[in-house]
């Protein structure tokens, strides 16, 4: 584009020849990944043009755009008698602002620009936000959780009397139980996110964040994910941060406990945030119980892999080599993996490196004693992983491996509840959150 | 009332939007077929919030959609899925879809684009889901030709249609999602248009050329005209959503005659020193014994304005069944609110002691008019801001709007005119290269153009210029070839004029023409060359076929009385040319002429006019011979 004299936000008119004779395009030079010259037309629809043939003639150099985004702390006067909540971004996006002259969609950080978008936020609570950091949930990795949980520890200490964590919804829930681990905590720590983007009118991002607020200034002093209980914007489940597991790719409901009923319900009311409901279903930590506490030593250097029919045991047989510490695996059913890998196993124990067994059925617990394989599995020394999800099981080995790497001490923590990620009885209620 | 269009300046432009007849929608694989409103298996509830521009503003029609904060009912079926519920990101873009638009733009000789770009409306009426309608502008620059001119057609986008909205109930709206996203396109035409049968025109011509690509949907609701109206002095004004192409004209005329209206009113109201105060009043006590339904059915609280120097005006007719009040009106209505005012009161169970009372609380002079709504105190107040907002407008300018057509061709507000800074990219959906190759395709199989068929009918029917234009152009022109075709010696100018002009004539009559089918033109010409009626009784068929379409072209002829025994026709001819003897030997074989007119008498519209010249010339031809 600039070897042709013109670069993004310029106004141009281009003059191409056709059948039927000459046709003028004019608009805004537009960002794009295609070969064509994208502008934007005062209809506001954008077109893209071939740039072969075309006679283009700048009109207008691009008007230099302020930049908008500003870390707010805290904003506007303090209203009397509501609590201190902070918004933590890790960039997930709450709220988008979208400028139609040039299409471009931002996400929106500062405290001002989420109370503009939903100001509900501020008839709740008091606000302040930051952003910790901004990444694409994909790209999160353990020493992130770490960052994240001392941030969330030291808003506690501050003053915040609840933690909200904005989150992109792909991983969110390996950080909520990352951070169910490293934090004992006085105060609510809500995850929320948003299954469908900030910048279109239906997002489910404002109802979430409301619904997270309302969580985040409750007497439950867990780590929680608050999103949308069904597909209508009616209610949002509260989910334990060591049950939770996004089991949808793209629907609003994507988010469920599994092996576990959630914890509450937030019943919504578009009409007023006073009239916005919580019911609970089940025991919690309340608020002020617990002191105030940061364990977040991690093992980092641990794997979870998937067994499927056939798996090669040489799969296995690399991660031990690769120096691994620790292994979680997805086998089948009540544990499995095929007897071609016992013998694999029964090396990296030996080794001194902890296997832990899932299911890939995510519901139900593991029961290694009822089949052969089993059986040979756990005279390998494997670690059942009771009914904890396969992420959250990954999870609590690199934190379990950060507190001790006595492998008994390991298999004790394992198969003790830290934080709610293991449930001595499964109920019928269980089977399905909602 | 005669209109001068010249003087007026009317400047009118037309948006067709048409569903194409793809076998799936335009972002997603669900069928594009409508359903009944019990087979919904599932519904779902809500809400949506308009998006903020990087200035911080908001598209104004968005804005006013938000302030009514309502609830979404989507009622969903077997045949949609979740991208129609805004669950899951859309599918790239319908090629079949993409081929049929770029089909439409050539015949309308447009300039596609190269590459198409799809984009996000906003819209937050609820009647998408997502809150945005995605729509991707396919062609440009493109122009129809009408015998009054030449109108450049701006535009072509290819856009999903939107969920159909089936009830209403307080704040809940319900909506239909079979609709949503089946392929549209619109097409929008210049301003161009200079009077109201030309805008009729245009729209039968776009309409006729949609459907020659056999490609696009057809019955009620799969076509609807959005018509852009301003006059000189007036304001330009969207009416949306005409059904009907006859009503075209009918709105057109009805919004000139509305701007007109208004621009008197205004006149009048500056010239009385008009004023609007934006005092509301709790009138709840006048009405504590009241008799009105009306009032008691909305819980007794009632709340008024008074504007000064607005009597008469509201009560003024400024369309076909809307007075100025009714303006007034739908603004209120818009948030579940009605109206009264003292230009029509007492009515509706309010007494004339109670409105007595009413002007007294405002020292109503003769000139003022107090406004009324029965109503909560919230609701009442913002319903009574937006309407004074509304007279005070009134004051000053014919408003900028949109609005909603009505069956009877007036119109109803429906909101502003929405911004053109309300659109940015469908980042869910890739660019389609519009490439040379696939143009090519498409232009090899283009249906005939206007243009051609006129030359075409010109050389095969004999057809002189004006009548070839007139029906190459016409809906019709299809059921012309195929009567030229299915029957001899059937004059081409007849059958051109009976599809044309003849049922024009019938339309003011209030004859739909519209049921008219196919089938029963052919058999009307099949009988009329089987002489079973003449051709001035072709009108006459026609209309009762229109009344009562099952009725076959026979049972028509007999029930009008048209059908006559040819022997019944020699002898009433005998009987005339006997009684006649002395006239016919007087004047010979001129006798034919004078008498022919005593037989026509009888026998119009029954028997071709041929056929009796030729009887009569031979009885005549007997009687001479014989004496």
């Amino acid at each position: 584009m600039q070897k042709l004299g013109f670069g993004e936000g310029d106004r141009i008119r281009i003059k191409k020849e056709t059948d039927s004779g000459v046709v003028v395009y004019e608009g805004i030079v537009m960002p794009t990944a295609s070969r064509n010259i994208a502008i934007k037309l005062d209809s506001g629809y954008n077109i893209g043009i071939r740039p072969e043939n075309a006679e283009i003639e700048v009109i207008s150099r691009a008007e230099v755009l302020k930049e908008g985004v500003t870390e707010g702390k805290q904003i506007g006067k303090v209203k009397e008698g509501l609590p201190i909540l902070s918004i933590l971004s890790t960039g997930g996006t709450i709220a988008s602002k979208v400028d139609y002259r040039t299409g471009a969609v931002s996400p929106q950080f500062s405290t001002e620009d989420i109370l503009e978008a939903i100001p509900e936020l501020g008839e709740i609570a008091n606000i302040r936000g930051k952003v910790v950091y901004s990444i694409l949930s994909e790209n999160m990795r353990a020493e992130y959780w770490r960052k994240l949980a001392a941030e969330v520890y030291n808003e506690i200490k501050n003053g915040a009397e609840g933690i909200i964590v904005t989150h992109g919804t792909d991983t969110m829930g390996y950080t909520a139980a990352a951070l169910s681990f490293m934090l004992q905590t006085p105060v609510p720590v809500v995850l929320v996110g948003s299954q469908r983007s900030s910048d279109r009118p239906s997002s489910d991002a404002a109802m979430n964040a409301i619904c997270a607020a309302k969580v985040a200034c409750s007497d439950l002093a867990e780590v929680v994910v608050v999103m949308h209980g069904s597909t209508s914007d009616d209610f949002s489940f509260i989910h334990r941060g060591t049950k939770v597991r996004k089991m949808h790719t793209s629907a609003r409901d994507a988010f469920q406990s599994v092996n576990d009923v959630p914890i509450g319900k937030v019943y919504y009311d578009a009409s007023s945030v006073e009239k916005i409901k919580l019911e609970f279903f089940s025991g919690y930590n309340k608020r002020g119980e617990n002191e105030l506490e940061l364990r977040d030593k991690f093992e980092e250097k641990c794997c979870l892999i998937k067994f499927y029919p056939g798996a090669d045991p040489a799969i296995l047989e690399f991660f031990i080599a690769q120096g691994y510490k620790g292994i979680v695996l997805e086998g089948t059913g009540l544990g499995h993996v095929s007897a071609e890998w016992i013998p694999s196993v029964a090396s990296a124990i030996k080794r001194g490196i902890p296997v832990v067994t899932t299911s890939q059925c995510l519901y139900g617990t593991i029961c290694d004693r009822v089949y052969d394989t089993g059986r040979d599995l756990l005279h390998a020394g494997i670690i059942e992983g009771e009914d904890m999800l396969p992420e959250t099981a990954l999870v609590k080995l690199m934190w379990v491996l950060g507190q001790t790497t006595d492998m008994e001490e390991v298999r004790r923590l394992m198969h003790e509840n830290v934080a709610g990620e293991i449930r001595g009885r499964r109920t019928k209620e269980s089977i399905s959150s909602s | 009332m005669e209109i001068d269009y010249h003087k007026i300046g009317l400047k009118a432009g037309l948006e067709i939007h048409q569903q194409l007849d793809t076998r799936t929608k335009l972002f997603c694989k669900c069928p594009t077929t409508l359903r009944e409103k019990k087979e919904s298996i599932f519904s779902f509830k809500r809400y949506l919030r308009a998006s903020k521009s990087e200035m911080g503003e908001v598209d104004e029609a968005a804005l006013e959609e938000e302030k009514y904060s309502r609830t979404f009912i989507y009622k969903g079926y077997d045949s949609t899925c979740l991208v129609e519920n805004d669950e899951e990101p859309p599918r790239e873009l319908n090629q079949e879809a993409i081929d049929i638009s770029l089909e439409v733009a050539l015949l309308l000789n447009m300039n596609p684009v190269d590459e198409v770009h799809t984009m996000r409306k906003i819209v937050i009426d609820g009647s998408n889901t997502c809150g945005f309608q995605r729509t991707a502008l396919v062609a440009t620059d493109g122009r129809l030709s009408t015998e009054e001119g030449l109108v450049r057609v701006d535009l072509l986008c290819l856009e999903e249609d939107a969920a159909q909205k089936i009830e209403t109930e307080g704040n809940a709206v319900g909506y239909s999602l079979d609709r949503l996203g089946i392929p549209l396109v619109e097409i929008g035409t210049a301003p161009d248009i200079k009077t109201a049968e030309q805008a009729r025109k245009v729209a039968e011509q776009l309409g006729m050329i949609l459907r020659s690509t056999g490609k696009v949907k057809r019955g009620l609701g799969t076509i609807r005209q959005d018509i852009n109206i301003s006059i000189e002095g007036g304001a330009r004004v969207e009416i949306k959503g005409v059904q009907n192409l006859r009503l075209i004209g009918e709105i057109v005329k009805n919004e000139i005659v509305r701007q007109l209206k208004l621009i008197e009113l205004k006149d009048a109201l500056n010239k009385r020193g008009a004023k609007v105060e934006h005092r509301i009043e709790d009138l709840s006590v006048i009405f504590e014994g009241t008799a009105s339904k009306v009032i008691k059915k909305s819980g007794g609280e009632v709340f008024g304005v008074c504007l000064r120097g607005f009597s008469g005006i509201l009560g003024t007719e400024i369309q076909p069944g809307r007075r100025f009040g009714s303006e007034l009106a739908d603004f209120a209505t818009k948030y579940g609110v009605g109206l009264m005012h003292t230009d029509e009161l007492p009515a509706y169970g309010i007494s004339e002691e109670e409105v007595e009372r009413l002007k007294r609380t405002f020292d109503a002079a003769e000139d003022d008019c107090v406004v009324i709504v029965a109503a909560e105190r919230e609701r009442a107040e913002v319903a009574m801001k937006a309407v004074l907002r509304r007279a005070e407008v009134a004051m000053r300018e014919i408003p900028k709007e949109t609005r909603r057509a009505l069956p009877n061709g007036s119109s109803a507000y429906m909101r502003p005119l929405p911004g053109a800074a309300r659109m940015y990219p469908e980042t869910d959906v890739p660019q389609v290269d519009i490439d040379e190759q696939r143009l090519k395709e498409i232009k090899s199989k283009l249906p005939e153009t206007f243009e051609h068929r006129k030359v075409r009918y010109k050389e095969k029917f004999g057809l002189n210029d004006e009548l070839a234009d007139k029906i190459s152009r016409n809906v019709n022109f299809s059921i012309f070839e195929r009567i030229m075709d299915s029957y001899e010696n059937i004059p081409a100018t007849l059958v051109v004029r009976t599809l044309t002009d003849t049922l024009t004539e019938l339309m003011p009559e209030g004859i739909e023409v519209e049921t008219l089918e196919d089938r029963h033109f052919l058999d009307t010409f099949e009988q009329l060359t089987a002489n079973a009626f003449g051709k001035e009784a072709i009108p006459d068929i026609l209309k009762f076929l229109a009344n009562k379409p099952e009725t076959s072209v026979d049972k028509a002829v007999e029930e009008i009385g048209l059908s006559v025994d040819m022997k019944v026709v020699e002898r009433l001819i005998e009987d005339i040319v006997n009684s006649k003897t002395d006239f016919i030997r007087e004047k010979g074989a001129r006798a034919v002429g004078p008498l022919m007119g005593v037989v026509m008498k009888e026998l119009r519209g029954k028997v071709d006019g041929k056929v009796i010249s030729k009887l009569l010339a031979e009885k005549v031809k007997e009687v001479l011979e014989g004496g």
